[in-house]
């Protein structure tokens, strides 16, 4: 019997933020949906993110920010996670990201940014939608 | 069931995680976990590097501190400049089948470090094959060079209980005031370690629950090895490089010692024996709920025409007889 292999998330908060409401409630929802979710924690740097996501083999990778350093730490996680190879994950996230940065973290590789007020089950689709399959 | 590509796959996979490609190792652990054709293959190749690690594992109720512990255990292996693979396995949603995995949260000094892998694992409930699936994952850190691997588990179920077979180390924790829980270890828990902690011993009632361990070790029959029973404060890793110093005392009992060769031989079979019941857990049912006959008994039983118990015997001794008829007619 071959099981069924779950779609793995991990769900990462970096830099000094300590707003994790969003990300748990985000990290409950998808785990509900049936989705094997790691969560890190707070205060990752995006070393301990891209290092994460390698050995736990995630295929998605959503950050949590409300802090507003999403534009200077983005490029750091794209960039430790493309250094070990780990290029072929999906990329999104939510918290506190103005409208006008949306252009510009969509450009970085995120491909989904879900901000306050967000319906978790339209997360849920997204990544039931985008996430790539493995075997 | 297996083709060509998953071969060239599976070579290619070993080859590179044999030679510390970490990229690698944590996909063929999902290939693994996942029993596919090709993990099935990963399994084979790289079982002749094996055998060269420490192989521990860690259980005890949920919240006791064992990943809090695991987490200054792996500190204390690194000052010893030891490498260290951890594999935490929490359970999975018996109704979403998803699950989130937090042990990463007490080992976040521990991931930047190249010394340190640390995957964790949902049991994705999957037929007693749990041990199965532990075992063959910790063979992979094994043949990839890591010179001990940690397995934590939650001593909830037998399932879990039996994880500590695809370890030669078993260290059971438990916390101070937990009388509930020094009782019911007794079923089953308690047979299967060679080191009890008592963690938390900073909160009070550390020195009894050490005298009631004590007192149920005293009633059990061991062998050459007796479990000592040790204080630890994982938080702060008071106790921790003791601890580790008895781990290594019991890693020498099974390998270098007089009893070496009767260890390996006890722990080869205890090996043999939960992968069989894992093994023979997955297929019996597997067969059990695509079979005629559980349909006619459901049905029996339904009306209470039959009791439960005597309908599971006549299930189990149909498919018994089905399987010696499957082996005489090859
Ligand atoms: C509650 C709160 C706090 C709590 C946090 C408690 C906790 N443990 O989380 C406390 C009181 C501790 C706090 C402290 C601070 N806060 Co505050 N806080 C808020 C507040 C009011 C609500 C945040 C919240 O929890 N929302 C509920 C959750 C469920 O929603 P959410 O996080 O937005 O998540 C949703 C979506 O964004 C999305 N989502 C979130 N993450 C992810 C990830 C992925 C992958 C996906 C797909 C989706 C997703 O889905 C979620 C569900 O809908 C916001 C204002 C606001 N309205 O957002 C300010 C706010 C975030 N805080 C702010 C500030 C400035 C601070 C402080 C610096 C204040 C100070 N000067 O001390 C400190 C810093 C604390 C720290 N260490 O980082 C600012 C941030 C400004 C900025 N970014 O420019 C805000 C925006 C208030 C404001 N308007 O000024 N705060
Ligand atoms: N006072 C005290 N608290 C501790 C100690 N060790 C761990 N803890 C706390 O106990 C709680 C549970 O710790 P974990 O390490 O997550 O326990 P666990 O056994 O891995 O938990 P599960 O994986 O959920 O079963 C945390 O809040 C820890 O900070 C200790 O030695 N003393
Ligand atoms: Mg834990």
């Amino acid at each position: 019997m071959t099981n069924e292999r779950p779609i793995r998330v991990l769900i990462a908060k970096p830099g000094l933020d300590g707003h994790d409401r969003g990300a748990k409630v985000v990290a409950r929802a998808l785990r509900d949906a049936g989705m094997e979710v790691i969560y890190t924690g707070i205060r990752q740097t995006p070393k301990m993110i891209a290092e994460a996501a390698l050995q736990e083999d995630v295929q998605v990778v959503g950050l949590s920010i409300l802090s507003g350093a999403h534009l200077e730490l983005f490029p750091r996680v794209v960039e430790e996670l493309s250094s070990r190879g780990v290029d072929d994950v999906l990329l999104f996230c939510g918290g506190i990201i103005p409208a006008e940065d949306i252009p510009r973290v969509k450009e970085i590789g995120f491909d989904g940014v879900f901000g306050p007020g967000t319906d978790t089950s339209d997360v849920i689709s997204f990544v039931r939608e985008h996430a790539p399959a493995r075997a | 069931m297996s083709n060509s590509t998953d071969l060239t796959r599976a070579e290619e996979l070993s080859e590179q995680l044999l030679s510390g490609d970490r990229r690698a190792l944590s996909r063929a652990i999902s290939l693994v976990e996942a029993d596919t054709p090709a993990g099935r293959l990963i399994s084979g190749l790289i079982y002749p590097h094996t055998g060269k690690a420490q192989i521990i594992g860690i259980t005890g109720s949920a919240g006791t501190g064992k990943s809090t512990l695991v987490g200054s255990i792996a500190r204390e292996e690194r000052k010893r400049d030891r490498s260290i693979g951890i594999i935490a396995v929490d359970p999975s949603s018996p109704f979403s089948h998803g699950a989130i995995l937090g042990d990463r949260i007490r080992m976040q000094d521990l991931t930047s470090d190249s010394g340190v892998f640390l995957r964790s694992m949902a049991s994705r409930g999957n037929l007693g094959g749990l041990s199965e699936t532990a075992t063959a994952v910790s063979d992979l850190l094994d043949a990839a060079n890591f010179d001990v691997v940690l397995i934590e588990t939650v001593g909830a179920g037998q399932d879990e209980v039996e994880v500590a077979n695809a370890a030669g180390t078993t260290v059971l924790v438990a916390n101070p005031g937990a009388g509930d829980d020094v009782q019911s270890m007794k079923a089953g828990l308690m047979e299967v370690a060679q080191i009890m902690v008592v963690n938390k011993a900073d909160l009070a009632g550390a020195d009894t629950a050490v005298a009631q361990l004590r007192s149920l070790l005293a009633i059990a029959n061991f062998g050459a090895w007796t479990p000592p029973i040790l204080k630890t404060v994982a938080s702060s890793g008071d106790g921790v490089s003791e601890l580790v110093d008895r781990m290594d005392e019991h890693q020498r009992f099974i390998t270098v010692s007089d009893h070496a060769n009767q260890e390996r031989i006890d722990h080869a079979q205890r090996q043999i024996l939960a992968l069989a019941r894992a093994v023979m857990h997955r297929q019996t049912l597997a067969e059990a709920t695509e079979s005629l006959l559980l349909d006619m008994l459901t049905k029996q039983v339904a009306v209470r025409a039959k009791d439960p118990r005597s309908a599971a015997i006549e299930l189990v001794d149909s498919l018994r007889s089905s399987w010696s008829g499957a082996q005489s007619s090859k």
